[in-house]
């Protein structure tokens, strides 16, 4: 496991409560855990779990009822919502299960879109999305819209999206999800890659328990909101 | 985000909904173009009325009469000069070299008309005979007129009324290069007594009264009734240069009053007409008139009381053709309120990336204040052609009328540049809302909709 001693990510008894109506919903419930820098987790659980909500927890989407979440020792708890952004564009890439590439901009453009938020200089943003698009093997698509890619060229895209702002973790939302088999295998073969050769955190939601077992040093289960297992792959 | 990926993504998001965006801008163009043709009416009203005012000489004139001791007769002078004393001074040729010299003052003569019976084809006329100053050539009631201006200010020329014109003939415009002949009652000194051997400030006292005759040619028709207001020689049938009239000594009304001075032979003006460089220098001219010893008169209360009126007709204008602008406004907010929820899930994936809810807001003005610019570009341009069709319409109606062409509408400068910056404001401001409303959106719950 490629753990340098850092740690990427810490949440110290994280809670988020909803209120539906007069119910109020534990979706998660004192979580406590800290991802190590370079780390390639699966966070598995069935439909309702918490784990997406974990997710956009760590990824500063939203905030927790009670509980700190640290990113690189910063709590994301004291930052305002501008600084919030900020460390989204920075710190965190994401992937998602549907891709969300904006579907009337071309395949180059959703790229440069972290880029333009981020305020990098356009000669600076072309190398980048080159570099980005090269490593998801994507450079001859590059003026092709979403609806004239396949699935699989979707999530790729989205993938060079993530990584373009060269950020320290990387967080998947179920990101073979909507893709067959083999093209959610190349998928994770991509990911481990990103892992392995940029050495990124990457935190991933998933329900598929053979392939999180297969491309994940550890995974975390979670059920009702709570942590129910934490382990490393042998 | 920086301004030009601001810019470049609006225009992006504009032009993707087109058709939507189009009828918004084009509502938001009619706005500003009702606008841009009420205002262009009112001030074009206003620029005819002050530059005919300006030419009839209401405005720059100062009607100057010898101060008299008739209590209340000039209500100007309570509380501002002091009350006449002693003799009032009178305003003779001395008064008229000390009212040319007084700063600003361009041009002072007297007002003079006499009654006079012309002869044309043997036949006796009776009318008025009025001098015109040489400022005169620059007064409205000279536009359009047939024939042309008098050739110098002493040519023995006369310009006629077009109702004495029909008078003498038929065919009045036939009467232009023809003569007439003037008679009327010319003033002289009276003889001194033979041998007396006494000095010319001895002469006799008053004058007598001696049928003349002069005669003049026509050059040219006043077709429009000239003005006949304050300083205005309007009243003349037959208009002759006040050189010329001078030189008749015609018998003045003021010649009765002369009699009864001490020196009858000197004369003297009933009233004066002095002209000053521009408006703003009336009442100056004013003050210094009156502690010289006159009565002086200026109609500047009635241009202040005109600027306040087309103040409010502005205004009253404005109001009616802002209310357009409103209504379209209410389109902005419709169009990106709509927008807000078609691009529920972009603004989701803009915030995952990035985003900071003030570059969300700022995308949501800037495709707002692009409404507003295009659509204040284009009302400008509609209010213009709106104004020419109202000028070209009118003069059409007066040409039909027999009447000079005028403008009535007129689009200023600043009122493109003005229409142009209210429309960009109204439009951001009804971008506050939907701007605000798309800022403020949870992006986990955009992200999950669909």
């Amino acid at each position: 496991m490629p753990n340098n001693g850092n740690v990427a990510v810490r949440t110290e008894r994280v809670s988020r409560q909803y209120q539906m109506g007069e119910a109020t919903v534990h979706a998660v419930e004192d979580v406590s855990l800290e991802i190590g820098a370079g780390e390639f987790v699966a966070l598995l659980g069935s439909s309702g779990s918490g784990k997406s909500t974990l997710l956009n927890l760590i990824a500063g989407l939203d905030r927790p009822t009670s509980g700190s979440i640290f990113a690189h020792e910063r709590n994301l708890a004291e930052m305002n919502s501008e600084e919030l952004a900020k460390y989204r564009s920075h710190t965190v890439g994401m992937v998602f299960q549907a891709f969300n590439l904006l579907p009337r901009m071309t395949l180059e453009e959703n790229v440069e879109l972290p880029l333009r938020l981020a305020e990098v200089d356009r000669d600076e943003r072309r190398a980048r999305v080159a570099e980005a698009v090269n490593r998801v093997h994507l450079s001859a698509r590059l003026t092709h819209r979403p609806s004239e890619l396949s699935g699989g060229e979707q999530q790729r895209a989205a993938l060079a999206r993530a990584l373009v702002n060269r950020p320290t973790i990387l967080l998947a939302d179920e990101p073979t999800g909507n893709l067959d088999s083999a093209t959610g295998d190349e998928i994770m073969l991509l990911l481990r890659e990103i892992n392995e050769t940029l050495g990124m955190t990457i935190l991933m939601v998933t329900h598929e328990a053979p392939r999180a077992q297969r491309f994940a040093h550890r995974q975390i289960r979670m059920s009702d909101g709570k942590i129910v297992s934490d382990g490393v792959r042998a | 985000m920086k301004g030009r990926d601001l810019g470049e993504l609006a225009v992006r998001n504009l032009r993707e909904a087109l058709l939507r965006n189009s009828l918004t801008t084009l509502g938001i163009g009619v706005g500003v173009a009702s606008l841009v043709a009420m205002l262009s009416l009112g001030v074009g009203l206003q620029n005819l009325a002050s530059e005919r005012l300006a030419r009839s000489g209401l405005f720059n004139a100062i009607f100057v009469t010898p101060r008299t001791n008739f209590e209340g007769y000039n209500r100007d002078q309570q509380g501002q000069a002091p009350p006449p004393t002693g003799e009032s001074r009178p305003l003779d040729e001395a008064a008229r070299r000390d009212l040319a010299t007084l700063p600003n003052v361009t041009e002072v003569y007297p007002d003079i008309r006499f009654p006079t019976e012309i002869h044309y084809n043997g036949n006796p006329y009776a009318t008025i005979v009025a001098g015109v100053p040489a400022s005169g050539s620059s007064d409205s009631a000279f536009d359009g007129m047939k024939g042309r201006f008098f050739s110098s200010p002493s040519a023995d020329e006369a310009i006629l009324q077009i109702d004495l014109a029909r008078q003498l003939s038929k065919q009045s415009d036939s009467l232009i290069g023809g003569e007439i002949s003037l008679r009327y009652a010319q003033r002289e000194p009276l003889p001194a007594e033979p041998g007396s051997g006494k000095s010319a400030a001895d002469a006799p006292a008053g004058f007598s009264i001696v049928p003349h005759e002069e005669r003049l040619h026509i050059v040219g028709i006043v077709e429009t009734e000239p003005e006949g207001g304050f300083g205005a020689f309007g009243r003349g049938r037959l208009l002759i240069p006040l050189a010329v009239a001078e030189k008749l000594r015609a018998t003045q009304t003021s010649d009765l009053r002369d009699l009864l001075r001490d020196s009858p032979v000197q004369r003297t003006y009933e009233s004066l007409t002095v002209r000053v460089t521009g408006a703003s220098q009336v009442q100056a001219a004013e003050n210094a008139i009156k502690a010289l010893g006159f009565a002086a008169y200026s109609l500047l209360d009635a241009t202040r009381s005109l600027r306040l009126v087309f103040a409010v007709f502005d205004l009253l204008l404005g109001i009616f053709g802002s209310l357009a602008l409103i209504v379209a406004s209410l389109g902005i907010i419709n169009t990106l309120v709509m927008a807000i929820l078609e691009r529920r899930r972009e603004i989701g994936v803009l915030k995952a990336l990035g985003a900071a809810d003030s570059d969300v807001r700022r995308l949501f003005f800037v495709e707002a204040g692009a409404m507003g610019l295009l659509g204040g570009v284009f009302g400008v341009v509609l209010g213009w052609l709106i104004g020419r069709g109202i000028n070209l319409g009118t003069r059409i109606y007066l040409a039909r009328q027999n009447l000079p062409a005028v403008s009535v509408a007129s689009v200023p400068l600043w009122m493109i540049l003005a229409a142009i910056a209210f429309s960009i404001a109204v439009s951001l401001a009804a971008g506050i809302y939907p701007a605000s409303r798309a800022a403020q959106l949870n992006p986990i719950e955009a992200l999950r909709y669909e």
